[in-house]
């Protein structure tokens, strides 16, 4: 059974990241480590190789250089190999373009299973699950909150507030978890150093067959125009309370929760 | 004029439209007719209220259709996504506009592949630009900027954050249209979905509104206010550690790092100065309204909405004011199925 883990590397704290000149996130100016939401992904891969013998995991990112150290940290987690998709013509690409170059990394690699976390901190479209799955053909089993496996098929759960669904699928499929799926386990210190010594390949998009015309910023379906800073909180002090209610409540109201 | 799709989304516990539909149709008016999509026939109460909120044509498939992805592994269902590309197909809309729910996202996402557009995710408003087309505006990176951007390629694909706009009505009477829709080739995951009973008050981690206390309550008595106000907006209670020594609330309810962790919609925080103990438990929130009467709480730093003032003064009346507006809400409801001949007969 092979499973692919989808990883990304991400801004360590959103509050501190701005946008460059061409509008795209600037990514060199923050510190970056592995999502959380990925962790959870990477866990539950781990928990499936312990019941089953012939599983094998690789965790796929795509990204800048320092994206590597996202792989380091799953390779620490319980991934067996990595795959680190790198190249200039990636900048800037939009959900179908990040989704069409996973996709074909996928589809070298072969799977059963491609694990995911519900949303990225940075951009949290949560498209790409469902993206690939359209890509490849295979169902999507979205924002999990329990995953277990059967021979060839996967079970799973998910509590979308109204209702509890539980899904099957028979594998290949694609599936993402949220952050109820299980607590990842901290990594011992051998299994750090060890994820090292771990093999991490680098393709290019020439080696998955992707044209550089078909991703990055010049071929985003979307076009940005402005980005501006949302203004901070503003205090209203010294109100009368019928006033500081009636300001509230037209808050509420204004954000429908009223 | 041009033709603005939207995907009408059904609460199945309560029979009816969802709230966020009409706020679609709205903001569909701003660029076109509003076409309403639904996955089953229609009856007669949903083609009432879609018209009402300026539904000029509502179209629906000539098979069942299965909601969202949903469908048996031997014959391959079809599903909101096949629905969506042959509507859009047929009638080159000026934009397709979905309600932005997690299952919703997902057809959204594979609408954009099928369809080869562009999608722009959790738009928290609509305007038109400068020749017409959708500009959306999302909030990114943990709402600390404002994006506006369009799509340039394909039909604009876009989710709608339920926030986004506020339901008008426009009176129209739709026409109704059946689409043949061809089912997708690719295998679906099976789903079976228990329908959860509606709790008078949601479990605390579960909870879409949270409204929480700390020592600035002063007092059991101005608490109980406070869960009448989480009583109101069909919210949980909850509170901070000295809450919860205090005994104002019980030790479960109490949010914080020894505590419950919370990732609410919306996060009313009365009398909480935000030690960092308790800003681990609910730093999740989506939106976040503080009262304090100390200008320097470090609540502020985390709120959208600030307000600096005595709670025990501002609670009850910010309670009168919730109830008031409630139920106006609910006489103007009434009011309008009586009053309305065109509600009345659609015919």
């Amino acid at each position: 059974m092979k499973i692919v883990v989808l990883t990304k590397h991400v801004p360590q704290a959103i509050g501190e990241v701005s946008f460059g000149q061409d509008l795209t996130v600037n990514r060199s100016a923050v510190r970056c480590r592995l999502q959380d939401a990925d962790e959870y992904a990477v866990e539950q891969a781990a928990r499936i190789a312990c019941r089953r013998l012939d599983v094998q995991v690789t965790a796929v990112t795509m990204g800048p250089a320092g994206a590597g150290a996202a792989l380091r940290a799953a390779l620490a987690r319980g991934a067996d190999e990595g795959v680190h998709v790198l190249d200039d013509a990636l900048h800037g690409s939009d959900a179908p373009a990040t989704s069409l170059v996973l996709a074909a990394a996928c589809r070298r690699l072969g799977f059963d299973l491609i694990l995911c976390g519900t949303a990225s901190t940075d951009s949290a479209m949560s498209v790409i699950p469902a993206m690939l799955a359209e890509r490849l053909g295979v169902p999507a089993l979205c924002c999990c909150d329990t995953l277990s496996t059967d021979e060839d098929m996967l079970f799973a759960t998910r509590d979308d507030g109204t209702a509890t669904e539980e899904l099957a699928a028979a594998m290949p499929a694609v599936v993402s978890v949220t952050d109820r799926s299980g607590e990842p386990r901290y990594p011992r210190f051998e299994a750090v150093a060890d994820a090292r010594r771990k093999l991490v390949r680098t393709w290019s998009l020439a080696d998955l067959g992707i044209g550089a015309a078909e991703v990055g910023l010049a071929a985003a379906a979307t076009r940005v125009r402005q980005a501006t800073r949302s203004e901070e909180c503003t205090l209203h002090a010294n109100e009368d309370p019928a006033e500081a209610a009636t300001r509230i409540a037209d808050f509420l109201s204004r954000r429908q929760f009223l | 004029m041009a033709q603005v799709v939207a995907l009408v989304d059904r609460d199945e516990r309560e029979g009816t439209v969802r709230r966020s539909t009409c706020a679609l149709l709205t903001l569909a008016r701003r660029f076109g007719d509003p076409v309403a999509v639904c996955a089953t026939r229609p009856d007669d109460e949903t083609i009432k209220v879609l018209g009402y909120h300026g539904a000029t044509e509502i179209w629906y498939p000539d098979t069942a259709v299965v909601p969202s992805q949903r469908g048996s592994a031997k014959s391959p269902p079809v599903t909101e996504t096949d629905l969506l590309a042959a509507v859009a197909q047929r009638l080159d809309p000026a934009a397709v506009l979905i309600a932005s729910t997690p299952r919703n996202q997902e057809t959204a996402a594979r609408l954009a592949i099928r369809l080869d557009c562009g999608i722009i995710t959790d738009a928290v408003d609509l305007l038109p630009g400068p020749d017409g087309e959708p500009v959306a505006i999302q909030r990114c990176l943990a709402g600390s900027y404002l994006v506006e951007s369009t799509i340039i390629r394909g039909i604009p694909l876009i989710t709608v954050r339920p926030e986004a706009a506020v339901p008008e009505p426009s009176p129209a009477s739709p026409t109704l249209h059946t689409i043949a829709v061809a089912t997708s080739e690719a295998r679906a995951a099976r789903i079976a979905a228990t329908p959860k009973t509606r709790l008078g008050r949601p479990a605390l981690d579960q909870a879409d509104i949270v409204v929480a206390g700390g020592r600035g309550i002063g007092s059991r008595a101005t608490f109980a206010v406070l869960a009448e106000i989480a009583e109101a907006l069909g919210g949980a209670v909850a509170g901070s550690h000295t809450a919860a020594e205090l005994g104002w609330i019980p030790p479960e309810a109490r949010i914080g790092l020894t505590g419950k962790t919370v990732n609410p919609r919306l996060y009313l925080a009365c009398g909480v100065s935000g030690s960092v103990r308790h800003r681990a438990g609910m730093q999740g929130a989506k939106t976040v309204v503080a009262i304090d009467d100390d200008p320097a709480a470090p609540i502020f730093q985390l709120a959208d909405l600030g307000i600096v003032g005595d709670v025990r003064a501002i609670l009850p009346a910010l309670l009168a004011e919730i109830r008031s507006r409630t139920q106006t809400r609910a006489r103007a409801r009434a009011d309008q199925e009586v009053s309305d001949p065109e509600l009345q007969d659609p015919a």
